[in-house]
């Protein structure tokens, strides 16, 4: 398959389409959508705890038995917290950062026409949609949405005479069996693409980090979400078929569901911050018109992650009642976890040291990633320290370190690679003024929101509480918590530019040329949009992604394609034609 | 407003609070000289006329010092956290001497079980309270933690004592109280609709007011 | 294009070589990755649940049939050597042999899946369902005469059914691809210069016999 004149019909093209160009924009529209679900679910939760117990405005058109007269009920606040963290880990940031990126990317990259199985990949974004929807559908079934938390612990999830929620929370589980399908096959086709249809001269150490944070990311999640799967497949059996496997009475155990979700858990969140870190390298190294300070030790850095990551899932377990010779030796792998983080952040700074920095906006989101990200990453060694975890555990501090992490993180990433690929995906530029003032918002209202909770959290006010006034200790804090939910309704508010940016810029942005960032990716040499097999002839790689203010040329950068009189070819002689 | 960590209830909470400071203050540095790092970087690397970036691809001394330096602070973190982590949580850490009391969590409250005026846990003067939990300061209480139903959690802010209560587990978890007052006792894992409920009060009084106590207190409930 | 025929059994051309191996069979392997883990998700509850039951562990020969299984065991690696057979048969270019043994492996694929679907019938006449034992069943009478401990009677379904059904199942996935395969080597569709579609159907085959040895093992002799 070349790129040759395309003779598709419109559904081939656009809706069932095999080209992973069309696969990751699909995947963009349907994730962004449930980024807004997600965030919508935030706003309801902020009202209840800066407003406990008043009427929610727009509240009247929810059924009065979650919130009648729009004021929110124990039953419906927990459904909110419960699918705010399911949406937003599961088909938000995990879709946008694998599904969008890994789809996008990966051929472009590395020189590919295509993944090495489209149809699959196909099949992969028709099976996440499907997942979304058997979640989203979890609100409309008697009882409702599930009511245990995102991480479903047992025996609440597995009892609706405990958790009051029956047909959601199986649907919860059958949602993300899928899911984990859809996820495994994508992982399939990322591998087998980035092992096997790498153009000549497209070394291993010649690939980009992106490339690697998302070769590294499908391999976390090829054996990851099988575990998922497998736990999500016994609560469903203890729910419906009358298994046991989470019983106590009947010789189950509910730290086996916390061990299998964590066992899992715990590489996921790593697949949800190590594609965000490959990007913020690429955008970094563009922005600073300077190769990446240390490309090897990026490279150990991420498969470190990822090799560590598997042996910290108890870091969630401490106060859990296993064994605390076990809370010791995960201790001491989640403190060494530190510090493979710690290099990168290190060496994006070293990048942007004596650089030329350009502050486009996905520079500025970067910037703001990394930033964001240290105070996430430097959160978590209060956790990892067992006797501070003991009070910590299960507070508001958690939730800052997630929301750090994971929006102050992923999220803020995702906006500077959206805006840094999108005139590759649409042939136009996203708004740049208005992308900066969406950045600086982001930037003021995230921190209002979530600095605060590390206070919450010193003082012990506890996650998925409905009402924290129940608490003398907590009284106090309700002003703070009355200021953190003004803060999100801004915060929230906020990204309508970003919405608006994204939807009037598909139409009206400037037009963008083959090029605009002066970046140094394969992918930059193609039209905007590439056509359908991206290549007519796979091209030729002569040197690393990150050749910028080389001393070769004339420019501040040098394209990973473009030969110089004294580049060789590869050792591969490519065949023409195809 | 309370910006800080609550007041100390218990011999736990010395060294816990001196261990958060201490990360606090070097997490502080390392917040300091990342975020004021990239700060000045923005401000002293931006692109200007004529200008050219500084063509290298890294440094591996300095590669190995940022990261020598952040793995000797997590391992002394890590020899430090285990050391107070066995004494609160470990295998052989509730004082022999201990004062016994139980503690059975169900939706959505705690009974509370005592001794009684005897002293001893599993006689006939025992008797049980719902979600009042009186406690003596100045020697080791161990709690015996069961469950009904959900995993539950006991936890104490003052005490700086968290321990999840899982059904089909035996756990205990054993504090030293050292300053007597009205406190309060909260559940820490969700545990159904009316988790945000799931409160007791919590008493810390002097040994002789607890014995004190203890005598009314037999006659007035269920046993 | 004709290059690419003449070599499909090889990595594809004009790229950097990762690994030596075609797609499909790298595909494969990876996708076989990700199902050692779900297995393990599952035997690894099952060990943690067994050895950490408040009670004793049913003896297998109690409940289960464990002859008719040891001889469902071996006519499940049968149908692995006629698989193999079938592989080579290809190799060397014998279409016509390659159609009959994957016909056998077929046949024999849907013995085991038969043969386990009659003993689940069995077991849950006689009492013994996922949920534990039904009262007044034979396997309750088992109980009451203490062969077999109340305390894990529940769990021991538990972990039963669901290990040896999700197996039946991927035992069942492959069956359906075998009788594709079969179809397609009926037409023509395999030649000596392309069996890639054999090849890989072969590992997922060899892979499933695998689990069940690993199960055979756990559940009915251990």
């Amino acid at each position: 398959m070349s790129a040759h004149h395309d003779d598709r019909s419109f559904i081939r093209k656009y809706i069932f389409s095999t080209d992973h160009k069309i696969i990751g924009i699909q995947f963009l529209f349907v994730s962004l959508f449930f980024l807004l679900v997600g965030g919508l679910l935030a706003m309801q939760i902020r009202w209840q705890l800066g407003f406990p117990g008043r009427p929610m405005p727009g509240g009247g058109i929810l059924p009065a038995t979650m919130a009648p007269g729009g004021v929110i009920l124990p039953e419906y606040y927990i459904q909110l917290v419960t699918m705010h963290g399911t949406f937003m880990v599961f088909f938000a940031i995990m879709p946008l950062l694998v599904g969008v990126f890994a789809n996008y990317l990966i051929p472009l990259k590395i020189g590919a026409h295509d993944m090495a199985f489209p149809t699959l990949n196909m099949a992969s974004f028709w099976t996440a949609l499907l997942a979304g929807l058997i979640m989203l559908a979890g609100f409309f079934v008697p009882d409702g949405a599930p009511r245990a938390g995102w991480t479903s612990y047992a025996p609440l999830s597995a009892r609706p005479d405990l958790s009051g929620a029956s047909y959601g929370q199986m649907l919860w589980c059958i949602s993300l069996v899928c899911l984990g399908l859809s996820s495994i096959l994508g992982s399939v086709n990322y591998i087998t693409t980035v092992i096997n249809l790498r153009a000549p001269g497209m070394t291993w150490f010649r690939l980009p980090l992106s490339v690697w944070a998302l070769f590294i990311t499908a391999i976390l999640g090829l054996l990851a979400l099988p575990v998922l799967s497998g736990a999500a497949i016994m609560l469903l059996f203890d729910q419906t078929i009358g298994t046991h496997f989470f019983d106590p009475a009947a010789g189950g155990q509910a730290l086996l569901w916390q061990h299998l979700f964590w066992f899992f858990g715990h590489p996921e969140v790593y697949i949800l911050i190590l594609p965000a870190m490959g990007m913020v390298s690429d955008i970094v190294a563009n922005g600073s018109r300077k190769p990446i300070f240390g490309y090897h030790s990026m490279v150990f850095a991420i498969t470190g992650i990822a090799f560590l990551g598997w042996i910290v899932w108890g870091h969630h377990m401490f106060v859990s009642g296993m064994n605390p010779t076990l809370g010791s030796t995960f201790m001491v792998t989640t403190m060494i976890i530190a510090v493979p983080s710690a290099i990168k952040v290190f060496n994006w700074m070293g990048t942007m040291w004596r650089g030329n920095l350009r502050f486009h906006v996905p520079m500025l989101n970067a910037i703001g990633f990394v930033a964001m990200f240290t105070i996430g990453g430097l959160s978590g060694v209060f956790m990892a320290a067992t006797p501070v975890d003991i009070h910590i555990h299960d507070t508001y501090f958690i939730v800052a370190h997630i929301h750090y992490v994971l929006f102050g993180g992923s999220l803020f990433a995702l906006f500077g690679a959206i805006t840094f690929w999108y005139p590759k995906m649409f042939g136009r530029l996203m708004n740049e003024f208005w992308g900066k003032v969406h950045f600086w918002l982001t930037m003021i209202f995230f921190n209002l929101t979530f600095f605060p909770m590390h206070i919450l959290g010193m003082g012990g006010e506890m996650r998925r509480l409905y009402d924290p006034t129940q608490y003398d200790f907590l009284k106090p804090y309700q002003p703070l918590n009355t200021f953190i939910s003004y803060s999100a309704f801004l915060l929230f508010a906020s990204q309508v530019v970003f919405f608006v940016n994204f939807l009037w810029s598909l139409k009206h942005g400037k037009a963008a040329g083959n090029n605009p960032w002066e970046d140094n990716g394969l992918e930059w040499s193609l039209p905007s949009p590439p056509a359908h097999g991206n290549w007519e002839t796979v091209p030729t790689v002569y040197r690393g992604p990150y050749e910028y203010s080389s001393p070769l040329v004339k420019e501040d950068y040098l394209p990973q394609y473009r030969k110089l009189d004294t580049d060789r070819e590869p050792a591969m002689t490519p065949v023409s034609g195809h | 407003m309370h910006w800080w960590l609550p007041a100390q209830g218990s011999t736990f909470a010395g060294f816990i609070d001196t261990l958060f400071t201490v990360i606090l203050i070097i997490t502080g540095i390392a917040f300091f000289v990342v975020e004021l790092g990239l700060l000045w970087f923005t401000f002293r690397y931006r692109a200007r006329p004529g200008r050219r970036a500084h063509y290298t691809h890294g440094n591996l001394k300095a590669e190995v010092i940022w990261t020598a330096i952040p793995a000797i602070t997590v391992v002394a973190l890590g020899i430090v956290s285990n050391h107070y982590w066995k004494i609160i949580k470990g295998r052989n850490s509730v004082p022999a001497d201990a004062y016994q009391i139980g503690v059975h969590a169900k939706q959505f409250e705690w009974q509370i079980t005592y001794p009684g005026p005897d002293g001893v846990l599993g006689t006939a003067d025992d008797f049980t309270l719902r979600n009042d939990l009186h406690v003596p300061a100045g020697r080791p209480v161990v709690v015996h933690l069961s469950s009904e139903d959900a995993i539950h959690s006991f936890f104490v802010p003052v005490f700086r004592l968290r321990q999840d209560v899982v059904p089909g587990m035996a756990i205990n978890a054993w504090f030293q109280a050292t300053t007597p007052g009205e406190y309060e006792l909260a559940c820490s894992q969700l545990c159904g609709l009316g988790h945000y409920r799931m409160r007791a009060h919590l008493t810390v009084m002097t040994w002789d007011d607890f014995q004190a106590w203890m005598k009314t207190a037999a006659q007035g409930a269920t046993s | 294009m004709t290059d690419a025929t003449a070599n499909a059994m090889q990595p594809p051309a004009r790229a950097e070589r990762g690994l030596d191996v075609y797609n499909n069979k790298l595909g494969m392997w990876v996708f076989l990755g990700s199902e050692v883990m779900f297995f393990t998700a599952l035997i690894g509850a099952y060990i943690i649940l067994r050895f950490g039951a408040p009670g004793e562990w049913a003896k297998p020969n109690v409940v289960l049939a464990v002859p008719l299984t040891g001889v469902n065991t071996f006519i499940l690696i049968c149908s692995s050597v006629s698989m193999v057979k079938a592989f080579a048969a290809i190799a060397d270019g014998n279409r016509k042999m390659l159609s009959r043994w994957l016909l056998a492996t077929i046949v024999l694929g849907a013995t085991f899946v038969s043969v386990q679907g009659v003993e689940y019938w069995k077991l849950v006449h006689e009492g013994f369902t996922p949920a534990g034992y039904t009262d007044g069943s034979h396997v309750a009478e088992l109980v009451a005469q203490g062969k077999l401990a109340a305390a894990t009677g529940g769990l021991y379904g538990s972990t039963f059914f669901t290990m040896t059904g999700f197996h039946g199942f991927h035992v069942t996935c492959g069956v359906i691809c075998l009788i594709y395969v079969w179809i397609k080597s009926l037409r023509g569709g395999y030649t000596q210069q392309d069996y890639r579609g054999v090849e890989v159907i072969g590992l997922y085959w060899h892979f499933v016999d695998l689990v069940w040895i690993i199960l055979f093992t756990i559940v009915y002799l251990i």
